[in-house]
């Protein structure tokens, strides 16, 4: 029995009651007389709505003491429920471990916008903490008519308030309100998801009182990961639970014209749902379920995708209409008439493939149907979404779902979750069962929604002295929202497609995040129509660092560019450039713990087959500043590039965890290499080809850097900022300027596999 | 046709009425309950699956249960318990080495079986021993840790 069997064990009730003997009937209302008698109906029984204007909705104080916090976002493997958990410790002055941070479970937490942008501290976080801080000043007030004393003359610690000059005289939290519920109301914004913000009357701690944030602590969840005590969302299994899986076409856009139940006979217990063009399976055991999938004999009809080639499609997003196009960024002067001024021009246009989330584990996710009520376990990003998703498609109340997240296989950003919560609720309601369904791997890397492929086109004018005068940077691509970036609604999954779902057109790109001061800047973006508009396996859409890292592997390696036609440094260069202070922070920081000699690439002093280089870029992101310095090893007969050694120089603001932080970081900098040495979707006229790890291959721990250096600037009275993506950013560029260094050849297409390199050195 | 087997899985015996191709990894998930294998691809590609089978690491995924029948089977739960830890399990937990943890299975359990076989194996060894497993967190640096770790606990 797993504890996702017993779903009232999740319920806020079961966790307020906790151990204690002081609850107070959990759940039956009290009289307004006795209301009034607790402290000034700071607490009660009664359950307040789930709304973002109540602290109950945040932070319950149990029954024992501990705490318990509910957080709208979810945890995809950072750690961030450990930094959520100090940030309320700290302000509420308790034990880092009386607190236990509950993520993500719609029936418990308001909807703080998931796993989203890298804002789990940034905008969850703050939230979270300005609602400590509030039950804290709450709970002092209380405690200061309990114990007769003004609240400045109190003090609190572990949970403890007591009179300043007499420590006997002393109220726990416990004491105080164990077991019921907080009755506070908050300043709420009116916003949903991300931007949700509200505040109480408190004022958080100064950054020089922390004593619980910025400490390394560490994950609680690891060893129940390695003792396997820990479920993932694809161990939730309930009473009466079938196996589903869906079926998907061998040529994108075909729909299932005839099925021939007879060839799964042999199978027991199998029942195929064929509904418009959704066709999926349900089967008492896995196995059973698998094979049927395989062996349904299926008959589709004639589609003739217009995809090109794999190696065409950046012909394709030259040639495609432009359907949006935006100017962003912080534009200055004329850069058409300091073009044309210019003593000369350096020109250069770089390409990304379409990239796959190719999670470690296929999507899976469980939807039961009980009456006109719903529940969904997801690995999602973003349960809340989840929620409206399911209602979308069952044509329930939103009220009427509740989505639990447990950890799923992977996340980095809009993957195939999604798409797996709606495939589980069509079956769940098509054949009245509790149905789990995981996809298979070929799903997962050849359906879900793709990081978007595009060209980015930069032109830097020089004037008679060398002076960069001018500087045009335009990228055009696919959307990345084709897909939104979340699944509340049917028509935003496979499943809503196929089921005929009007579509909308959703347009999104971006511009580089970098403040270079020229006198005449401009930064466009431009979106071009999906391939396949219904039901396509190369639907764009987020993946880690929305377009981050295409943007500034065309930016960055183009400022090397520019630096090496004016002879410049690349370290030196963008220093000149700059002016923000954290800007050039980071990049000194980077550059002097990597010992950064300063001189013009390429390096001249190579012979022989291994030539060895150094690169470095640098991109902010939402109020991160980050520089990566990368040093390769390139093989020229072979074309196999090691990306040794790494030295990042991160700047997120204040920091809540550093060992969380560098870990993270370090992640960052794997996944990096391995989107700009390996991975490229491909595709024919008929489907996406690369669906397994095999043909969708990733970096290998044989190709391990030697060296992650990490360099934290720490700005503990900055706000924090986001760190689950900055520092993928500037990746592939550091590694193509470091390629560049080393052999003089610059590479403008990620990825730079193997053939690639050796082709571009030859 | 489904038949009766015998699995011996983390030294309990266990019987099945399965059909003998079906992979070893949905007996133990489906048949068993135990959740700690994970399927990853169903194509022997990423180690997620990854159990022991007579003390070396196979891909649960595409085992035939039929194969499995009267042989060791050892998870990664039947490695080492809390109270009871193997080096990597612990070491695992020193150095904070999962993100998602869902690969975990193929990296502790190659290893485990690497460090059986080779006391002091060098960082290339190490390496090689694991190759082809799959972290799609990028947890690379720290697995790498977490084995010198548990190969220096190990003595």
């Amino acid at each position: 029995m797993t504890k996702f069997e017993k779903p009232s064990a999740f319920s806020r009730r079961a966790l307020l009651k906790g151990a204690g003997a002081l609850v107070v009937s959990v759940g039956s209302p009290l009289g307004l007389d006795a209301l009034l008698a607790i402290d000034k109906a700071y607490a009660q029984g009664a359950k307040p709505p789930l709304m973002p204007d109540q602290l109950s909705s945040y932070i319950a104080i149990n029954a024992d003491g501990t705490v318990s916090a509910f957080f709208g976002k979810m945890d995809m493997g950072h750690g961030l429920f450990v930094a959520i958990g100090q940030m309320v410790a700290e302000e509420l002055d308790v034990p880092f471990k009386a607190v236990t941070v509950f993520m993500g479970d719609t029936a418990t937490s308001v909807n703080q916008g998931g796993a989203s942008g890298s804002t789990g501290i940034q905008f969850g976080g703050k939230q979270m903490r300005m609602a400590a801080a509030e039950a804290r000043r709450v709970l002092v007030e209380m405690a200061a008519e309990k114990l007769a004393t003004p609240a400045d003359q109190l003090i609190v610690v572990d949970g403890v308030v007591s009179a300043a000059f007499n420590r006997d005289k002393r109220v726990s939290y416990a004491e105080l309100i164990g077991g019921k519920y907080f009755n506070v109301q908050l300043d709420w914004n009116k916003q949903w998801g991300n931007p949700l913000y509200a505040p109480g009357k408190a004022q958080p701690k100064k950054a020089s009182e922390y004593k619980i944030v910025g400490q390394p602590i560490k994950r609680a969840d690891v060893a129940p990961k390695v003792f396997c005590s820990e479920d993932f969302c694809t161990d939730v299994k309930v009473p009466g639970m079938a196996h589903g899986r869906v079926i998907r076409p061998k040529v994108a856009g075909a729909v299932p014209v005839k099925v021939d139940e007879s060839s799964i006979k042999d199978i027991p217990g199998v029942k195929v749902i064929w509904q418009k063009d959704f066709l999926g399976l349900i089967a008492e055991k896995e196995w059973d379920a698998i094979r049927a999938a395989d062996k349904l004999k299926v008959e589709w009809s004639a589609a003739t995708p217009t995809f090109p080639a794999t190696a065409d499609i950046y012909d394709h997003i030259r040639k495609a209409p432009v359907r949006k196009r935006s100017e962003e960024g912080k534009p200055s002067g004329n850069v058409d008439d300091a073009m044309r001024g210019a003593a000369r021009v350096v020109e250069a246009e770089y390409e990304w493939p379409f990239q796959s989330h190719a999670s470690m584990g296929p999507a899976c996710a469980l939807v039961e149907i009980r009456g006109d009520q719903a529940t969904c376990w997801t690995g999602s990003q973003k349960s809340h979404f989840v929620r409206d998703g399911v209602a979308d498609m069952l044509g329930l109340p939103p009220d009427n779902v509740r989505a639990i997240w447990a950890p799923g296989p992977g996340a980095y950003g809009r993957n195939d979750a999604g798409d797996a919560a709606m495939d589980a609720a069509v079956l769940a309601k098509a054949t009245g069962r509790p149905v789990r369904l995981q996809y298979t791997r070929e799903q997962g890397t050849g359906w879900d929604p793709k990081g978007p492929a595009s060209i980015h086109r930069a032109r830097a004018a020089i004037d008679a002295s060398g002076n960069v005068i001018a500087y045009d940077f335009l990228s055009k691509g696919f959307s990345r929202i084709d897909v939104l970036m979340n699944e509340s609604k049917a028509a935003d999954t496979l499943a809503g497609h196929l089921l005929g779902a009007a579509l909308k057109v959703n347009d999104g790109f971006g511009v580089p995040a970098e403040v270079y001061e020229f006198a005449n800047k401009r930064t466009t973006w431009e979106t071009i129509a999906p391939l396949l508009e219904r039901a396509s396996p190369l639907r764009s859409a987020h993946l880690r660092d929305p377009v981050g890292p295409q943007i500034h592997f065309a930016s960055e390696s183009f400022m090397d560019e520019v630096a090496h036609a004016v002879g410049a440094d690349p370290v030196e260069f963008r220093l000149r450039h700059l002016k923000a202070p954290r800007d050039i922070a980071v990049i000194k920081a980077a550059a002097e713990r990597h010992k950064w000699q300063t001189r013009t690439s390429p390096r001249k002093d190579q012979t022989g087959n291994t030539v060895s280089g150094r690169g470095i870029a640098y991109s902010q992101r939402n109020g991160t500043v980050c520089a990566v310095v990368a040093e390769v090893d390139v093989d020229r007969a072979s074309g196999k590039i090691w990306a040794r050694k790494f030295t990042v120089a991160h700047d997120c603001g204040q920091i809540i965890n550093p060992d969380g932080l560098v870990k993270c970081i370090e992640g960052n900098v794997i996944q990096g290499i391995s989107r700009t040495l390996w991975e490229e979707v491909t595709f024919d006229n008929k489907a996406v080809t690369s669906v397994d790890w095999l043909t969708y291959p990733i970096l290998d721990i044989t190709e391990t850097p030697e060296t992650i250096d990490v360099v934290l600037l720490n700005r503990p009275d900055a706000a924090p900022t986001g760190a689950g993506e900055p520092s993928i950013r500037p990746m592939a560029a550091a590694i193509a300027n470091a390629i560049f260094d080393a052999t003089g050849v610059r590479i403008r297409r990620v990825p730079f596999s193997p053939d690639r390199v050796k082709a571009a050195l030859s | 046709m489904n038949k009766d087997f015998t699995l011996d899985v983390n030294g309990k015996q266990h019987k099945v009425n399965v059909d003998p191709d079906m992979p070893l990894l949905y007996a133990l998930r489906d048949d068993l309950g135990l959740n700690n294998p994970h399927f990853g691809c169903g194509l022997a590609q990423c180690g997620a699956c990854t159990v022991h089978l007579d003390g070396q690491p196979i891909r649960s995924c595409v085992t035939p249960v039929s194969d499995a029948a009267g042989r060791k089977v050892v998870t990664l739960a039947g490695l080492g318990t809390p109270e009871k830890p193997h080096p990597l399990q612990t070491a695992y937990v020193e150095e904070q080495v999962p993100q998602c943890g869902y690969c975990i299975n193929g990296w502790i359990m190659t290893a485990a079986a690497l460090l059986a076989e080779k006391k002091k194996p060098s960082e290339a060894e190490i390496k090689q021993a694991l190759e082809g497993l799959k972290c799609r967190c990028g947890t690379h640096m720290g697995i790498l840790r977490a084995v010198k770790r548990a190969a220096t606990m190990m003595g």
